[in-house]
């Protein structure tokens, strides 16, 4: 007998927009536990922006998007931030902040919501920061290191509560492909070994493929989801021709059969 | 292109002179230079022969001008409509008065949660990072005393110098004194401090709660489930509260210095008598409006300067703005709250 697993998220009927400017339209996807789920679509079909609303910074003009069940743009602001704390975001160009040190900046959420001692803090922070990888960084500021780093950095920041989900903004963004295809196996590493669940917006096919299992294709013209699934199943069975153009880097069904 | 562009005019009045023609060839010489002036030229002429139905035969152009055209001639699949970037004078008026309740909403919002912030940090509910508000503290008064030694200085000289030219008049030179130390203490000293900080701390924080908003550090915080208003703006309106009235005071000394120096250095006036009119003229009332002006302007600065920031367009372009609307707003402000306080106190009396 089938037990019916519950999604880590649902996102049901969900519109989007700026300024009673629609953006995206009756979204309905959702996202299980362990899945990598990838959010993709050209630039300018709203994955950003549908990323925000899903991190709690864009509230829907309509629809719902559900953690464990519970409607987030629902809740009150202190349950709100409640289920924030479960989240962990990577964003496009790391986001650290810039006056503190990158332990400063691992420490700051272990400090907010745990008790631990200081000591404590430096040996988590000491701990995430190894896992990417950067163990004996803790006294730079960001201005000193790498974009590459910097983004590790937030990465060990995004992991220092043990966060259930963890979203990635365009993670390869800006990235050289060598660095780009570490951070998709640290995505892999850590999916494993937090067993969180990894929401990817991303254009990056290399990534995509690599990565995930599980995605949603958004239409800029249409301004809706027009796929959902595995992305190397979309590639082999999908008959939608701006899926496949996406998936091959421009070419048509027929160019892509004929291969 | 160096020797201007050709245009289509004569070939097009050529074509009209002559109905019967019904394509247009073209025949270059293979040691022909060209540059993109040809094939803006040519693509005018290719649209004008399009809208007469006259045929073209590209076959005789240079290969390499041949794809130019056809890359510009070619019907790219969407259009997306381009925003209007020029509006009239009128139309920008309106939208302007049209967002005023807008902007109105925004700041009673934003000083609506300053205060429950404020409320939270007196309950202890607020992080506050006390390592940061000292850097704050630092930077709003150590960083900011030699500009305002300097300013208060020679602003004590100038009244003293421009005061002594009608009391010269009356033999009543002494008073100028009185003067300085009076306008000074009042009014002066928190004005001038006021604009040196809004436009030397005030500027800096809306710059940096900009790069901050546009680097996504604001919503890294918001994610984390903490309010940027405690966490940035709190510490920030707190140290200038602190600092403002401090460097106040020590603008008033610097200004009673600057006008002593001119008084007996070059009005040749007695300097134990100067420095007995001086504190006979200062009340302890006048210290005081002196200092609700410093704490007002304090408020005001920090509070443009950290809402401009916080309100910043996520671009480069948008930072230099938030900037200079954080500066213009709070010497607004400034001005505004000193005319006010003025005239309460005129009213009361005081």
């Amino acid at each position: 007998m089938d037990t019916a697993i519950q999604p880590v998220i649902e996102v049901q009927g969900l519109d989007l927009g700026y300024d009673g400017i629609p953006v995206l339209h009756d979204l309905n996807f959702s996202v299980n536990k362990g899945d990598i789920f990838i959010v993709m679509g050209v630039s300018g079909s709203g994955k950003s922006t549908l990323l925000k609303s899903m991190i709690g910074l864009k509230e829907p003009t309509k629809g719902k998007i559900l953690f464990n069940g519970k409607s987030f743009w629902d809740e009150e602001t202190q349950g709100q931030q409640n289920m924030m704390r479960g989240f962990g975001v990577l964003y496009q160009e790391g986001a650290l902040w810039s006056s503190m040190t990158v332990g400063e900046n691992v420490a700051l959420p272990l400090e907010l919501y745990t008790k631990l001692s200081k000591q404590q803090i430096q040996e988590i922070v000491a701990l995430k920061l190894s896992l990417v990888g950067l163990e004996g960084h803790e006294d730079l500021f960001p201005s000193g290191i790498s974009g590459g780093m910097c983004k590790r950095v937030s990465l060990a920041r995004a992991i220092a509560l043990d966060p259930g989900i963890i979203f990635f903004d365009e993670p390869s963004a800006g990235l050289d492909p060598i660095n780009a295809r570490k951070l998709d196996d640290l995505i892999l590493e850590l999916r494993d070994g937090l067993g969180a669940t990894i929401v990817v917006v991303t254009h990056e096919l290399a990534s995509i493929f690599a990565i995930g299992n599980n995605s949603v294709f958004l239409d800029e013209v249409s301004k809706t989801m027009i796929a959902t699934g595995d992305p190397k199943a979309l590639l082999a069975d999908s008959k939608d021709p701006r899926v496949i153009q996406f998936l091959t880097r421009g070419k048509s069904n027929e160019e892509q059969k004929s291969k | 292109m160096s020797g201007g562009l050709l245009g289509t005019s004569e070939v097009t009045s050529q074509l009209q002179s002559h109905p019967d023609i019904v394509q247009i060839n073209f025949s270059a010489a293979p040691e022909l230079k060209w540059d993109s002036g040809l094939v803006s030229f040519l693509l005018k002429l290719i649209r004008e022969c399009g809208e007469k139905n006259l045929q073209v035969d590209r076959q005789g152009l240079p290969q390499e001008a041949q794809k130019l055209l056809a890359l510009a001639l070619k019907v790219h699949e969407k259009n997306v409509p381009i925003e209007k970037m020029h509006q009239s004078f009128l139309e920008k008026t309106g939208e302007k008065a049209l967002r005023i309740d807008e902007s109105i909403r925004s700041v009673l919002d934003f000083l609506g949660d300053i205060a429950g912030s404020f409320g939270r940090l007196m309950r202890g509910k607020v992080f506050f990072r006390w390592d940061d508000f000292m850097l704050l503290v630092k930077r709003c008064g150590v960083d900011t005393l030699l500009l305002v030694s300097l300013i208060s200085l020679l602003v004590g000289m100038i009244l003293a110098f421009v005061g002594s030219i009608q009391l010269k008049t009356f033999g009543a030179q002494i008073f100028v004194a009185d003067m300085v130390a009076i306008a000074m203490v009042r009014v002066l000293s928190a004005v001038m401090t006021g604009i040196i900080v809004s436009g030397r701390i005030g500027a800096s924080f809306a710059a940096e709660l900009g790069m901050m908003q546009a680097n996504e550090e604001i919503d890294a915080l918001k994610t984390l489930g903490v309010s940027p208003v405690g966490f940035l703006v709190i510490p920030r309106v707190m140290a200038l509260v602190m600092m403002m009235p401090l460097l106040t005071i020590y603008a008033d000394l610097m200004a009673i210095l600057g006008g002593f120096l001119i008084s007996v250095g070059m009005l040749h006036l007695n300097p134990v008598e100067y420095l007995n009119h001086t504190q006979h003229a200062v009340k302890l009332n006048s210290v005081w409006i002196g200092l609700i002006h410093s704490f007002v302007f304090a408020v005001i600065i920090a509070v443009a300067g950290c809402l401009r920031g916080i309100q910043c367009e996520r671009n480069a372009a948008g930072v230099g703005k938030a900037t200079t609307s954080a500066v213009v707003t709070a010497i607004t402000g400034i001005v505004i709250a000193t005319a006010i306080i003025t005239f309460i106190c005129q009213v009361l009396g005081v």
